[in-house]
């Protein structure tokens, strides 16, 4: 029962007393009543005045149990400022509390301001955590046995989860497209986890790596989650140590590590390049455990299509069996969608071919707000495009930019020679190179955050500095590493460290050692080899900050539907640190909604089995029926490739690394365009009910061409350049991006009403209680 | 370049497939293997032919979806890579390549080069884990210092990515390499000696029952695996069954 403190309720004068008037609405049978209670300031102090319902409303009794439940909640506030010594004025006792929709007409008269309500606990930042754990509801073990809960995808955050619920005691049915839960692409992380282990004892701590994710993320990112992620990651590396993770270690046989972008610490824990791999397959491994108890049923080759959706609450998903073609029902008490990001948005980017916002976006479609969908990362060391046919782009891990060094030939016509194949990177002399990122920021080189290295090299290219045949290309280079490397090593060994052969050869070995699968999948893929040539990167979209919105519990706005991982929004703000995404998928997935989910099923310990037969499942399975008929049906004259790439070419070219508004505003009406030619005009060729790649890769792109409009439309609202997303409008002279924060320190949640750039803006405002609100400087 | 493509077609598991043949043109070197089949899908699509059916996901060959056998060798002519690694710069204009799913009992075809490589997960499910419970107060990552060379040989055996190249290649359909790299990571590793004999036994039981053949020491699986998984893994599970043995 939500609260509601209105503009004509907030103050009014009774003697001397200031009063407060908030009510709640309380429902029975489609009717609605408002109860009044009154609250009493002076200065500093609060009471609460209980108003009691007269006892000929025959609801008495219960409306009574539901002021003093607010009196009780109230009073905690009350006493937690007291607490803190901090004046509670009658808006911070709004904002404390949720102000909820409101749904009926017929209480139009009401004028809310809606506000979304993360419900972060109240305390100290260094003990929400641990003080919300223990007030949080549980479900015995015995009940857990009969609650159902759904998680689709199994990358690390949906495999740690349905490996944790299932340990648990709940039945889990887990739901993934690819042919083994172990293809997810959490595979493909390359550099590394990190963890606040302060092992190297450069004094790291959880509040530093607390402040660093949250400065990464330009202060656009819920402090009490990450604080929790922070609190957590130790716990992580713990867990994937006992799981059998193969980590790096040093010869003393402890565990390794390195430093990645936007830090001055050591806390990447990392596998060679393979560290996704190897968390994943940890996962994996747990989830394998549970499938042989028979306490995970999995579903692989299955596409969720739709989330039911019955009394309000997430009860159920449509899923596509790829294989027979045919739709199934499943029903659960919760459904966890760990489905990823939607970088393939912009057609070519790091993700995998099959990575796709299907999953998020019906869940929007039925009421789960989207949360800040503009915020998108573009990692700074990818291989660059090299022609139309291209499908995918290569990310080249950040890890290398602990001993690569980026630049750039200080002369155009250097450069313009370096194009046309006149000149090699290797004949240009040193004092004739521009490492950018070290001259324009001394403090922390070429580990500058993402954003700013991918920005910094996208303002060479454009002023005419690239150096591949695009002129989209700038120089990583390994040269001084292994000469660095291979001197120390000829010392240790007892060799001649004047012979440049020598070391040469040792320092090489040094890096192979260090990134040896990378450089081999850099020479696979460019023909040239790294370890003599400066490799030739360009920017590339590879993760997605924004996501289904979520509160502190994780749930989105459907009861019952939660999100997790990249899926979700809550902890990289605008700009995600290197090494941050393993962190938080699995500190979600293994250490967060496990607990948290209990405080929402706890409501449901005598629910039963949840039945399909019902009309919701009935609806729900008609509308994803009709979709698919109609695409199949189309028969037009264009590939779903086609729509793909023609949306990636918009998004990339107006809604890319930098925007403005003019494009934005083309964006979305290019996108509207393009949206209604592909259902004129797609053909998908086959039928439904049998392996059909180009269906199911039809309704993907589909729902693509729905987000899109509504990340224009995000990107056109955020007057403010802040992490990935930078507005030209919005720039110092010297191109560093200007963030807002007296207007803009929110987080945009989209509300679906049909037409995605119609969609409502609600606002949740970023409080910043332990942290210093600067601008992010990392010269 | 110009192509002459013969591609197995199999409309699903029932059916009988047979080879198809389709010319390209204009392939550049610089192109992906699989980029060149989009093309000749985007093709066939623009003909109302339906495309060609391929397990891929990716694309950088370390999710281990995409499994064809190419002129007769497992992710095609190049080494240590996957079949989405593999460049067109690796054929020369006019080549004939024949391009096939990976063959073997125990992965049935479910559609023209997709096949069902489920017996993979069900060995994992009878051992392929450490059984420790997320807790969250599990022991310090560093209480049990582990030797590098150990954890470097755990990593090395743990980068297998399940692609079933090793199957695909062996003529007896063997799964031993694959098997074994989980065998051989836990064997290493002071985790995974708790239970070290239940895990061989019962992997070793199931990869039996899910029909894949024997090793008979030919070695074809270390020459095709995309991520160089040692032969030498074999030769430890074995120790490692005898030892459950006695």
């Amino acid at each position: 029962m939500a609260l509601y403190l209105t503009e004509k309720h907030i103050k009014y004068k009774n003697g001397k007393d200031d009063c407060v008037s908030p009510f709640f609405i309380y429902q029975n049978n489609n009717k609605r009543t408002k109860v009044f209670c009154s609250l009493k300031i002076s200065n500093k102090n609060w009471c609460f005045d209980k108003k009691r319902v007269k006892s000929s409303d025959k609801e008495s009794g219960l409306k009574n149990k539901k002021i003093k439940l607010v009196k009780l909640q109230i009073e905690s506030i009350i006493d937690s400022y007291k607490l803190k010594n901090e004046p509670l004025t009658p808006e911070t006792l709004k904002a404390e509390f949720e102000i909820t929709k409101i749904l009926d007409s017929d209480i139009k008269n009401i004028k809310t301001r809606s506000l979304l309500n993360s419900k972060i606990p109240i305390g100290p930042l260094a003990n929400k955590w641990k003080s919300h754990k223990g007030n949080i509801n549980l479900v015995s073990p015995s009940n857990k046995r009969n609650i159902d809960i759904i998680v689709v995808g199994t990358g690390l955050a949906g495999a740690s989860a349905s490996a944790t619920l299932a340990e648990l005691g709940y039945n889990v049915k887990a739901f993934c497209f690819q042919d083994s839960p172990r293809r997810a692409h959490s595979i493909a992380a390359q550099g590394g986890i990190n963890a606040s282990k302060n092992y190297q004892g450069d004094g790291d701590s959880d509040y530093r790596l607390f402040y660093d994710t949250i400065k990464g993320g330009d202060y656009r990112s819920r402090e009490a989650n990450v604080y929790r992620l922070a609190e957590v990651s130790g716990n992580i590396i713990d867990q994937c140590v006992a799981q059998g993770v193969p980590f790096a270690r040093d010869y003393g046989g402890l565990l390794d590590n390195r430093s990645f972008g936007g830090v001055q610490v050591s806390r990447t824990f990392y596998a060679k390049g393979q560290t996704g791999q190897q968390l994943l397959l940890g996962a994996y491994s747990a989830m394998n455990r549970q499938i042989a108890r028979g306490k995970i049923e999995m579903f692989s080759r299955h596409e969720m299509m739709d989330v039911v959706k019955i009394d309000g609450k997430a009860r159920g998903i449509i899923a596509r069996n790829h294989v027979s073609g045919k739709l199934e029902r499943f029903s659960a008490h919760a459904v966890v969608i760990a489905s990823g990001g939607y970088g393939n948005i912009f057609y070519l980017s790091t993700n995998a071919m099959g990575s796709n916002v299907t999953a998020s976006w019906k869940i929007h479609r039925k009421g789960a707000y989207f949360a800040n969908p503009c915020f998108t990362q573009i990692h700074p060391t990818c291989i660059p495009v090299s022609g139309d046919y291209q499908s995918k782009l290569t990310l080249m891990s950040e890890s290398l930019r602990n001993d690569g060094r980026i630049w750039v030939p200080k002369d155009k016509t250097d450069a313009k020679l370096v194009r046309e194949g006149k000149l090699s990177p290797l004949d240009i002399k040193e004092e004739d190179r521009d490492y950018y990122l070290e001259r324009r920021y001394p403090a922390f080189g070429n580990l500058v955050p993402r954003d700013i290295a991918s920005r910094a090299a996208k303002e060479r290219c454009d002023n005419g500095y690239g150096v591949n045949k695009t002129g989209e290309a700038v120089y990583l280079d390994f040269s001084h590493s292994i000469y660095r490397y291979g001197k120390e090593k000829a010392l240790l060994n007892g060799q001649d460290e004047n012979d440049n052969n020598i070391v040469n050869m040792l320092g090489k070995k040094v890096i192979k050692q260090k990134y040896g699968n990378l450089f081999q999948m850099y020479e696979k893929i460019v023909d040239e080899d790294p370890y003599v040539m400066p490799m030739k990167i360009y920017p590339a979209v590879h993760y997605t900050m924004g996501g289904v919105w979520v509160d502190y519990n994780l749930m989105t706005t459907i009861p019952g539907c939660f999100a997790i991982g990249e899926a979700n929004f809550s902890d990289h703000g605008s700009n995600r640190l290197g090494a941050s995404a393993l962190m938080q998928g699995l500190a979600d997935g293994y250490f967060v909604l496990p607990y948290t989910i209990g405080d929402y099923l706890s409501d449901d310990i005598s629910t039963g089995k949840i039945k399909t037969d019902s009309k919701e499942f009935d609806e729900s399975e008609k509308s994803v029926q009709e979709l698919l008929d109609k695409l199949i049906s189309n028969q037009g004259k264009h590939s779903v490739d086609y729509y793909h790439k023609k949306l990636g070419k918009i998004m990339w070219n107006k809604c890319g690394m930098s925007r403005n508004q003019n494009d934005l505003v083309d964006a979305i009406n290019e996108i509207k365009k393009l949206r209604k030619d592909f259902y004129k005009n797609v053909n998908v060729t086959g039928k439904i009910e049998e392996y059909n790649e180009q269906l199911a890769k039809a309704v993907r792109v589909a729902d693509f061409l729905e987000l899109g409009e509504l990340f224009a439309k995000d990107a056109l609202e955020r007057n403010e350049s802040c992490g990935g997303h930078f507005r030209e409008e919005y720039q110092t002279k010297d191109g560093e991006a200007i963030r807002d924060d007296k207007n803009y320190k929110f987080v945009s949640a989209w509300e679906y009403v049909g037409e995605p750039s119609q969609a409502k803006l609600h606002k949740e405002d970023l409080k910043y209680e332990e942290i210093e609100v600067k601008t992010r400087s990392y010269k | 370049m110009k192509l002459n493509l013969k591609i197995w077609r199999q409309k699903d598991n029932e059916s009988k497939g047979n080879f198809e043949k389709y010319l390209i043109d204009d392939i550049t070197p610089e192109m992906s293997f699989l980029e060149m089949l989009d093309i000749l899908n985007e093709k066939l699509i623009n003909e109302n032919i339906d495309p060609i059916s391929f397990d891929h996901d990716c694309r950088e060959g370390i999710c281990g979806s995409c499994s064809l056998f190419i002129n007769g060798r497992a992710h095609g002519p190049d080494k240590g890579i996957t079949t989405c690694q593999l460049h067109m710069r690796k054929f020369k204009d006019g080549d004939s390549i024949i391009i096939e799913p990976f063959r073997a009992k125990s992965f049935p075809i479910i559609k023209d080069l997709v096949v069902d490589r489920s017996a993979f997960d069900r060995i994992q499910h009878t051992g392929g884990y450490i059984s420790i419970n997320t807790s969250g107060n599990t022991q310090d990552a560093n209480t049990i210092p582990i030797r590098k060379e150990d954890a470097d040989n755990a990593f090395d055996a743990a980068t297998c990515i399940g692609c079933g190249a090793c199957v695909a290649t062996c003529k007896n359909a063997s799964a031993m390499l694959y098997v074994s790299a989980k065998v051989s990571q836990f064997s290493y590793l002071p985790q995974g000696k708790v239970e070290a004999k239940e895990r061989v036994l019962n992997m070793v039981k199931q990869m039996d029952e899910e029909g894949f053949g024997n090793c008979t020491n030919t070695g074809a699986c270390e020459v095709e695996c995309p991520k160089g998984i040692s032969i030498k893994n074999i030769a430890r599970m074995n120790r490692e069954f005898y030892k459950a043995k006695i």
